[in-house]
């Protein structure tokens, strides 16, 4: 009985491998373990500890310190029914959908223009580039001193009144400097993909349609961005993904103001360190993971067919 | 599945062609398009234009918060001022050893680690190990961040080295990425004819395999330097001393000691942003072709 089962499984286990690894080499060097051991020890402490560590306080009451105890889903259910962490999620999910828009919009059209015959071609890219290496925070506070002086400044001269003031102290248009910094420093590498993209379409294509008497704009319209549709997708999904965690630019422009007008979600679960709900923005923190696995799952998805990420 | 797709293409390269797009009939290029492009290109100029007027101002000059002004006279006293009040070498200091240990770091660990999973996909230890470094991918720095900063501080590690080997860990995923699919890419031969010869794994990687990663160690060099040394919410975080912070934190900080002393706030950020952009125009090739690499390969 016993044997005829293992025989069974062994057999099926034979049919079942593949031709491969019946001529593979019997054990990998050392070496190879050796080299992947660092990466897995240090990702292991580094990521995966502090990640189920903080699932696993999201449902206790811990203030950071000293003892706790188990709450359950108490801290979810408060988060749902907070008006600030409301406030933070629909302010950042607001932002990174219009940023994302704007971003996208202005990123392809720069690229048809940089992709187009003309003049300098190769200095004016790496000037459209720049901003992407420049500290997010450093220029924030740059275009916070913009913002306050200088645009008011130019609002008194030609007589705009809606500018006479500094947009950082509206709260209800502080939001948009925020996206203006953010879509400033993004915008180069949604540029670069869409170069990629655009490169990518062959030249005979616009020579026949060149050929039938297509205008400019048509091609555009009827070549260019059904031909990038894929690219777009990409963009729009790593850039809403990014702009979700906001932080460093807002810092340096509203720092979440005024009042709470600007606070985005990292802002809020980052207030855990001092407020003494330790456990409450850890449940945050863990809702705010699984929007991210949402969105990861999305970008894979989307990218399957083009290969990787 | 996925991964097989994910890893059987050839490294990627940022097409050169240069055929006509739009616009201009014939071949001569189009001075409209230029101009417009030169034009749109102010946008990035004027927040740089103003940094740089500003920082040259004396503080006098610079109170009246005309940006587009020229400094007359021309001053570095801003410089002098936010050198010292900052202390900007120690600063400096700093971002340097966090940037230089987050670079040279990813290299090594994403490099030793691809290496390992592309040669031995074929065992499932290596591929999961792949799967498992890539979920960092789904974890942004502000979901662990309550749980980093209390680990870090209980093991001794709420310093720049700590916050090093953070910056190590978020580019590992990327890194390790773009790493397994170039090595996918690579003829077996070399090696296999290296190894007849007697080389060991170790000599192999070293001797034969390492040398032909250069470009992408290159654009993975770049993209953990400008991850690194632009980093604000990690430092400010992490580094419990403020006498520890890098550059971007010692902005934060030192934000209302610079009041209305715009010449010395705006020479301070100049000599933050300064190296990165001094880097960039050495190496935009390879940023530029960094960014379609890692979105579309």
């Amino acid at each position: 009985m016993a044997t005829a089962a293992a025989t069974t499984r062994a057999v099926g286990r034979d049919v079942a491998a593949p031709a491969l690894a019946r001529t593979r080499r019997p054990r990998a060097s050392l070496t190879f373990y050796l080299f992947l051991l660092p990466s897995l020890l240090l990702f292991t402490l580094a990521i995966t500890l502090p990640a189920v560590m903080g699932i696993t306080l999201s449902f206790t009451n811990s203030v950071g310190f000293g003892e706790f105890q188990f709450t359950g889903l108490t801290n979810y259910v408060a988060l749902f029914s907070d008006p600030a962490i409301r406030a933070s999620y629909a302010f950042t999910i607001g932002f990174a959908l219009v940023t994302v828009v704007l971003v996208n919009i202005v990123a392809f059209l720069l690229a048809v223009g940089l992709t187009a015959k003309i003049r300098a071609k190769v200095a004016l890219r790496a000037v459209f580039v720049l901003p992407m290496v420049i500290s997010g925070i450093v220029i924030a506070y740059v275009f916070n001193f913009l913002f306050s002086n200088s645009l008011p400044q130019l609002g008194q001269a030609v007589g705009i009144t809606a500018l006479e003031t500094s947009l950082l102290a509206n709260p209800n248009l502080a939001w948009v400097t925020i996206v203006i910094v953010t879509a400033w420093q993004a915008i180069p590498s949604a540029l670069l993909i869409y170069i990629a993209g655009i490169l990518s379409i062959p030249g005979e294509v616009y020579e026949a349609a060149s050929m039938d008497g297509a205008t400019a704009a048509r091609r555009l319209f009827s070549i260019t961005l059904p031909l990038v549709a894929g690219y777009v997708v990409i963009n729009m999904v790593i850039g809403f993904k990014n702009y979700l965690n906001a932080y460093d630019i807002i810092v340096g422009l509203t720092n979440g103001g005024p009042g709470t007008s600007t606070r985005s979600i990292a802002m809020t679960i980052f207030s855990g360190f001092t407020g003494g709900d330790y456990a409450y923005q850890m449940a945050n923190a863990t809702i705010f993971f699984l929007i991210a696995v949402v969105l990861a799952v999305l970008q894979l998805r989307l990218t399957r067919g083009r290969s990787a990420f | 599945m996925t991964a097989q797709t994910l890893l059987t293409t050839t490294p990627g390269q940022v097409p050169v062609r240069r055929r006509r797009r739009f616009g201009a009939s014939g071949d001569r290029p189009s001075w409209g398009a230029t101009i417009t492009l030169v034009v749109c290109s102010l946008a990035v100029f004027v927040p740089l234009y103003a940094t740089l007027t500003m920082a040259f101002k004396t503080t006098a000059q610079s109170v009246d918060g005309q940006v587009f002004s020229l400094p007359s006279p021309l001053s570095v006293d801003g410089f002098v001022q936010a050198w010292n009040l900052t202390n900007f070498p120690r600063g400096f200091a700093i971002s340097v050893f966090v940037t230089a240990v987050t670079v040279v770091g990813t290299v090594m660990l994403a490099a030793f680690a691809a290496y390992a999973i592309a040669r031995n996909w074929d065992r499932p230890l290596f591929r999961w190990s792949f799967f498992y470094l890539l979920a960092a991918m789904f974890l942004p720095f502000p979901v662990l961040a309550l749980s980093q900063v209390k680990l870090t501080g209980m093991v001794g590690l709420a310093n720049p080295v700590g916050v090093a080997i953070l910056h190590v860990m978020f580019q590992l995923s990327f890194s390790v990425l773009l790493f397994t699919a170039f090595i996918r890419g690579l003829p077996e031969e070399l090696e296999e004819s290296a190894r007849l010869d007697g080389a060991s794994t170790w000599m192999v990687f070293r001797h034969v395999v390492f040398p032909m990663m250069a470009p992408m160690s290159a654009t993975v060099a770049i993209f953990a330097f400008l991850a690194s040394w632009n980093d604000f919410m990690m430092p400010s975080l992490i580094t419990a001393n403020s006498t520890l912070q890098t550059l971007p934190v010692l902005q934060n900080i030192f934000q209302t000691q610079f009041s209305s002393n715009y010449n010395v706030a705006f020479a301070s950020y100049l000599m933050a942003m300064a190296p990165a952009i001094i880097v960039y125009l050495f190496t935009q090739r390879w940023v530029m072709a960094g960014v379609t690499q890692g979105a579309i390969k």
